[in-house]
């Protein structure tokens, strides 16, 4: 391990790791983008990454590294051992395009990763340091591309036609000439699936359970955290508890009991079950909340004469109006993606939630463009909400613990 | 003059506050009872009762009247019969109006009798898929057919009778049971299902710390990749689990297109349908949609661990693997293995990933999966209450734990 504490090892090493890295990216995002054949090239990597680590550590030039590196690479090519493949199809340009990016992402941040290394022996801070930038730098490509890559091909799915998607799975380019044809697929849900009504289902259902828990969790989780009573540990607990019933070993009485009431095909009964879901973790939530705020303030409007019903209304819920608004978004995000119920208790279309509309539509004769367009206008709302209100959002998560 | 003596027991405004606090829970636990224990305790006994999916509608007895015959000649027919094939109904009793139109005229049968207007059939007990016709002789009181018949198929017959309802009779049996454990099944579903909690838990929280690590320094673009990194546990389940199944598609997937011209692999493999792929991808599938919560967490814990001990670190020259494996590591310890719980329990509780990757094929079956299999696929509901069941006493078994934990880590 010691020996590798050596500028000149360490930084042709990280070198050829880095630029394994940036060739398999930009390989990937070439041909996701453009839909010809790209591939990582071994033997260029370990030429163009070993020379750019080694002189990382002389000369400190991540510019000039960077057109080092595109300049080896494309010579490389031209000897048919670069470090990104083209296939026979590759334009010109789009090959160009794909040496400048590979240049720029091996020379710049190599260099960042061995700035404060020497170019002889390091300390083990000065090779850790090191390690740890191309870490960083490699946990950025890779976490961006595992949550980045299933959004973009569904979008980009969606927006396609079957024979485009047999013919070449990788090409994601879309034509941008066809105009609102390029929308088909949504103009059809929602002309054809109904998928206008599922959407307003959603969050009609969503909205109602959000007020509905509230309704029942706010009273409830101010008595767990204020009020003393024989039970209370017991009772949060029991809480606790509850919410770690598995929905699968509910969902079957909960069908049979609908079934014979004839619940089953109601949204009346959805309406009837989801807040059941979500109570005890709102009450969960909203009493950690409640426990956080000063009792002192309560009891100044005790003292002034409210009744505790009337200090739960006039001071706590305007306390604690940013809890409140976690909670409901959390709330109204698992009645909008509750996908087990929904399916379980809706066979009718036309009551269909949006989950269970996209369920309908994975079938062989529905064309898969279908179902990635339903799983788009599913995920938009959401996106859009939870982006919107962020800060929320990450606070609401993180106080909801326990749910999963 | 006695001293001040503290008073005894509860006094009158604990009391009062007691109450409030019952008043306020009482429609919580009201509803919670109804939609949770009564079904936690349906199941238990479903579990114990040979059912299956065509006995959730008993047995009941159909009937259908027409009114028939030539000018002079006109009965009034019901057809009756027993919907179910295998279990008779007892008591069947017919009552139906008969309409001014029609006078009955006669002999009727003998079970039946008139009182005014109405009809009474004591019918008695329809075998198991009897079928039964009684015919009343009437004649017309007016010249009109169509008119006759027309009322006479108005009014709507009523028919009646008792029939045992499976799910309440007292007939119990193991079979549920013998059937869950039957054969080496139980313990294949068991060790699937162990091997997807036990990694995909794992998995989440490496990748959770290592993204909490990334996230930990302020820089420009930091809460953009925050919300970014959170997007596959906010996302509908149903949306990104049919995204993967058409990314890793074998025929027109772009991941198998990506890797064959990679050159990583010589030929497109059906990812979600073969073993051992299926369970691998459904374990990474797990891990990549509950990385966000274990991410956020994690940042959480490091934003409150105090600075002033890594700066001390640093005085002492500690390098910085040294600060992570003997500073942070310990400090995240709390609230790691309250996350491994957490997601241990809800991993081993998750239904609809799998349900919607594999639909349990390929050797992918969990115990949740495997309920909605015996209960809907198989169509025998009292084996996947029995499934349930065993599923509820491991989850009996984790809270143990859980609360031996977590009354140390957070104090409840």
């Amino acid at each position: 391990m010691r020996r590798l504490w050596h500028g000149q090892i360490t930084g042709p090493l990280l070198g050829i790791f880095w630029t394994l890295i940036i060739a398999t990216s930009v390989s990937v995002l070439m041909s996701f983008g453009t839909g010809d054949a790209f591939r990582p090239g071994l033997i260029g990597s370990v030429i163009v990454g070993s020379l750019v680590g080694w002189l990382s550590v002389t000369w400190r030039n991540g510019w000039g590294l960077s057109a080092l590196a595109a300049g080896l690479g494309v010579a490389l090519a031209l000897a048919g051992i670069g470090p990104v493949q083209l296939g026979a199809s590759v334009s010109t340009m789009a090959g160009g395009v794909a040496y400048i990016m590979l240049g720029l992402g091996a020379g710049i941040p190599v260099v960042y990763f061995m700035a404060n290394a020497p170019k002889d022996s390091l300390t083990r801070h000065e090779f850790e340091d090191s390690v740890i930038r191309f870490l960083t730098g490699f946990g950025y490509i890779f976490f961006v591309a595992i949550v980045l890559i299933p959004f973009y091909v569904m979008v980009m799915t969606s927006l396609k036609n079957q024979a485009e998607l047999m013919a070449n799975p990788l090409d994601f380019t879309i034509d941008l000439d066809q105009g609102t044809a390029l929308f088909r697929s949504y103009i059809e849900l929602f002309r054809d699936f109904n998928f206008g009504n599922y959407l307003w289902t959603s969050f009609f259902v969503s909205v109602l359970t959000v007020i509905i828990t509230l309704l029942f969790s706010i009273p409830g989780a101010y008595a767990v955290a204020r009020l003393r009573f024989q039970g209370q540990t017991a009772f949060s607990r029991s809480i606790l508890l509850i919410y770690m019933v598995p929905l699968i070993v509910l969902a079957l009485p909960i069908y049979i009991a609908f079934s014979q009431v004839g619940l089953r095909n109601t949204i009346f009964g959805i309406i009837l079950i989801y807040p059941v879901t979500t109570i005890p973790v709102a009450l969960y939530m909203l009493q950690g909340y409640f426990r956080g705020l000063p009792a002192e303030v309560e009891e100044a409007g005790l003292m002034d004469g409210l009744s505790r019903l009337a200090v739960i209304w006039k001071i706590t819920l305007p306390l604690s109006l940013p809890a409140l608004a976690s909670v409901s978004l959390y709330v109204f995000m698992i009645a909008w993606n509750e996908f087990l119920l929904a399916f379980m208790l809706l066979d009718d279309p036309s009551k269909f939630t949006l989950t269970r509309g996209i369920a309908s539509l994975n079938s062989s004769e529905i064309p898969r463009q279908h179902l990635m367009a339903g799983s788009v206008i599913a995920t938009v709302p959401i996106m859009a909400l939870f982006l919107g209100l962020e800060r929320f959002m990450t606070g609401g998560l993180t106080a909801g613990s326990v749910k999963g | 003059m006695t001293g001040a003596v503290p008073p005894k027991g509860t006094g009158a405004l604990a009391r009062r506050e007691a109450r409030l606090a019952w008043g306020l829970l009482f429609p919580t636990i009201a509803i919670v009872a109804g939609v949770v224990i009564l079904p936690l305790l349906a199941i238990f006994w479903i579990s114990f009762k040979p059912i299956g999916l065509a006995d959730l509608r008993p047995p009941a007895p159909v009937v259908r009247e027409a009114l028939r015959g030539d000018p002079g000649d006109y009965t009034v027919r019901y057809r009756i019969r027993n919907s179910s094939q295998d279990k008779p109904i007892t008591d069947v009793v017919l009552t139906d109006t008969l309409p001014a139109e029609i006078r009955v005229m006669g002999s009727m049968p003998e079970m039946c009798e008139t009182g005014g207007p109405g009809l009474r059939c004591a019918i008695g007990t329809l075998d198991p898929g009897q079928r039964l016709e009684i015919e009343l002789p009437v004649e017309l009181t007016g010249d009109d057919e169509d008119a006759a018949e027309e009322a006479v198929e108005g009014s709507e017959p009523l028919i009646t009778g008792t029939s045992e309802n499976i799910l309440t009779n007292t007939t119990f049996t193991m079979d549920n049971f013998a059937r869950v454990f039957d054969g080496g099944e139980f313990w294949r579903v068991l060790g699937v299902t162990l091997f997807y909690t036990l990694f995909g838990t794992i998995g989440a929280i490496i990748l959770g710390l290592f993204a909490a690590m990334l996230l930990n320094k302020e820089f420009r673009g930091q809460g953009i990749l925050r919300g970014l990194f959170l997007f596959p546990y906010v996302a509908p389940i149903i949306a990104v689990a049919f995204t993967w199944v058409i990314l890793f598609d074998p025929f027109s997937g772009s991941v198998n297109a990506l890797m064959v011209q990679m050159g990583v692999l010589s030929e497109a493999v059906n990812f979600f349908g073969q073993r051992p792929f299926a369970l691998i991808m459904v374990t990474v599938f797990a891990m990549w949609s509950y990385f966000p919560l274990c991410f956020l967490f994690i940042l959480a814990r490091m934003q409150s661990i105090d600075t002033d001990m890594y700066e001390a670190a640093d005085m002492d020259g500690a390098s910085p693997f040294q600060k992570f494996w003997y500073l942070s590591i310990p400090q995240l310890l709390g609230i790691l293995s309250v996350l491994f719980l957490l997601r241990f329990i809800w991993t081993f509780n998750k239904f609809d990933d799998i349900f919607l990757l594999t639909g349990g094929n390929a050797g992918t079956r969990t115990l949740t999966v495997n309920v909605y299999e015996q209960a809907f696929a198989v169509s025998n509901i009292g084996a996947g209450a029995a499934v349930a069941v065993v599923i509820f006493i491991c989850l009996l078994l984790f809270s143990f734990f859980f609360f031996r934990f977590i009354s140390r880590e957070e104090g409840l």
